[in-house]
């Protein structure tokens, strides 16, 4: 890694003045034994990509769900598009996620319904009509590479296959923020760059603010020294020595936040944890 | 130690109950708001109301049947083999016909649900449909206990006829008795009582047969493992539930109409 990396100049612009589409202050999650998350203090800006880093079993998926309110914190305050939703209802809860776009470790789509049926799950409670749903299921599918699998079921998909195709389901709104949880967990290598160059696909084309968990350095080091190319249609690296300013880190170790910034800020610190996880 | 393990295993049963009343509750509450899906009601309808024909009928075709074949013997001894007809249309009307459907379609149905839906647990399916925005209480449960009340009500009424059928069958083929007779008491004897409370149980049977194959199943844990456990509870706490809230509807409704 170049230490002298210096934020790529080619980043989306952000309004200062805007709220942060997702904040959290304070947070603490327990299930029965000790807290999963402690104190947990962090916030995406709009356009902004962190990358949340740890070992397994940190609380990185937790985390990711206490976002969108799919778990609540015992403490703290959690703000979804300025909107605080700690304790808000389920049912005002569903509008709000509906605004986001969540891919989860293993895909989760639903396997008694076609891959058409999947991507197109929130157009058909909404009664798009079928025309529509086609036609917009197939640009997403498209977006993904995935376009043959149309009629498919998800059991006849690979697992990439799969979490592609649960990439599309989560673009299909054309969400406010998609949140990502261990998106090439388990594919091999060229699988894993694939999918990463979807995530930066979708970050540099409509520049929608995201949170990826991932314990494959790898995948973090290459969202954030890369950018797409509309004109090739692939992801390109930055020139050597730059990065994505938008692009930023977060590192987790027994619940709590341990590392927030930069990548330049990640490859110095001092951290012996983090020296461990990096080296 | 004991005492402590009496104490947790008291307040996680009636953690339980006060869980199950709520989600009971809800799930109630939904069939009078907007959104109802009932694409979802009708495909489920299908599944759990035609798919549960054949037991049904075979099953209430041969209790008839051996409801005829206990009754005569018992009745020859007083010369009344006569009563054979109205014996098997009372018997499967008032409690039979509702108890052993309720029971079969239990077996058949909450396991399934509950199968189904843990399964959706464990693979994070729930979490995508909430994740998605929709409320997998209103796209998932409500449509499950709603067509198994109307279902097991349906199914009730066809057990009720096979099982008349099949007690004629045995009086006319096997006893040797005339089948006329056999019809016309069992038509005869019958009051709109009998019939209210034929036709209650099931309503309450089926809700208890979708909503606990729902509850156990929207609370799995543990993986796939987790998900045969959830299916055994749901089949045992349904089945024996429903036997036990026949007993109290039995009870309440034979003082109304006794009074």
């Amino acid at each position: 890694m170049n230490h002298a990396a210096s934020p790529a100049p080619s980043s989306p612009p952000t309004a200062p003045e805007a709220p942060p589409v997702v904040s959290l202050r304070g947070v603490s999650v327990a299930f029965d034994g000790p807290p999963v998350l402690e104190d947990i203090s962090l916030s995406v800006a709009p356009g902004e990509t962190r990358i949340l880093l740890g070992p397994a079993g940190v609380g990185k998926s937790v985390l990711l769900k206490a976002i969108i309110g799919l778990l609540r914190p015992q403490s703290g305050t959690v703000r979804l598009f300025d909107e605080d939703i700690s304790r808000m209802p389920e049912e005002k809860l569903f509008p709000l996620r509906s605004r986001t776009g969540f891919v989860f470790q293993e895909g989760a789509l639903f396997d008694s319904l076609t891959v058409r049926d999947n991507v197109a799950f929130q157009l058909i409670q909404e009664g798009v009509s079928d025309g529509e749903i086609d036609a917009r299921v197939r640009e997403a599918l498209s977006f993904v590479g995935l376009e043959q699998t149309f009629s498919l079921f998800p059991t006849a998909l690979s697992g990439g296959m799969r979490r592609r195709v649960a990439i599309a389901r989560a673009l299909i709104h054309h969400p406010e923020l998609i949140l990502y949880d261990s998106p090439t967990g388990g594919l091999d290598p060229v699988t894993s760059t694939t999918i990463i160059e979807l995530i930066v696909k979708q970050r540099d084309v409509h520049a929608t603010p995201s949170m990826m968990v991932t314990h494959r350095l790898q995948d973090a080091f290459t969202l954030c020294t890369h950018q797409f190319d509309p004109e090739e249609n692939r992801m390109v690296p930055l020139p050597e020595g730059e990065f994505n300013s938008n692009t930023t880190f977060l590192m987790l170790e027994e619940g709590r936040v341990i590392f927030d910034g930069s990548l330049d800020e990640l490859v110095h610190s001092s951290n012996p944890f983090v020296r461990e996880f990096l080296e | 130690m004991a005492s402590i393990a009496i104490d947790r295993t008291a307040k996680q049963i009636v953690l339980t109950v006060q869980e199950y009343s709520l989600f009971a509750g809800r799930a109630l509450l939904n069939l009078f708001r907007p959104p109802i899906y009932w694409t979802d009601f009708l495909i489920q309808s299908d599944i759990i109301g035609f798919g549960s024909v054949p037991i049904v009928i075979l099953a209430g075709f041969f209790t008839g049947g051996v409801l005829a074949l206990q009754s005569s013997a018992t009745l020859s001894a007083f010369g009344a083999t006569a009563v054979t007809g109205q014996f098997v249309s009372i018997t499967m009307i008032r409690e039979l016909g509702a108890v052993l459907t309720g029971i079969m379609v239990a077996g058949r149905n909450a396991s399934s649900i509950a199968s189904e839906l843990g399964s959706m647990v464990v693979t994070e399916q729930i979490d995508a449909m909430r994740a998605l925005g929709v409320d997998p209480m209103r796209k998932l449960v409500t449509p499950r206990i709603f067509a198994s009340v109307v279902m097991l009500l349906l199914l009730t009424i066809v057990s009720d006829a096979c099982g008349i059928a099949g007690g004629s069958a045995v009086t006319v083929f096997l006893n040797h008795q005339n089948g006329t007779q056999y019809f016309h008491q069992a038509y005869e004897h019958l009051h709109y009582p009998d019939i209210i409370q034929g036709m209650v149980k099931p309503l309450f049977f089926g809700y208890i047969l979708g909503s606990i194959g729902c509850f156990y199943g929207m609370r799995t844990t543990g993986g796939t493992e987790g998900v045969g456990r959830s299916t055994i509870q749901a089949v045992v706490t349904s089945s024996v539930l429903i036997i036990f809230v026949d007993f109290l509807i039995t009870h309440v409704l034979l003082s109304v109409f006794s009074s």
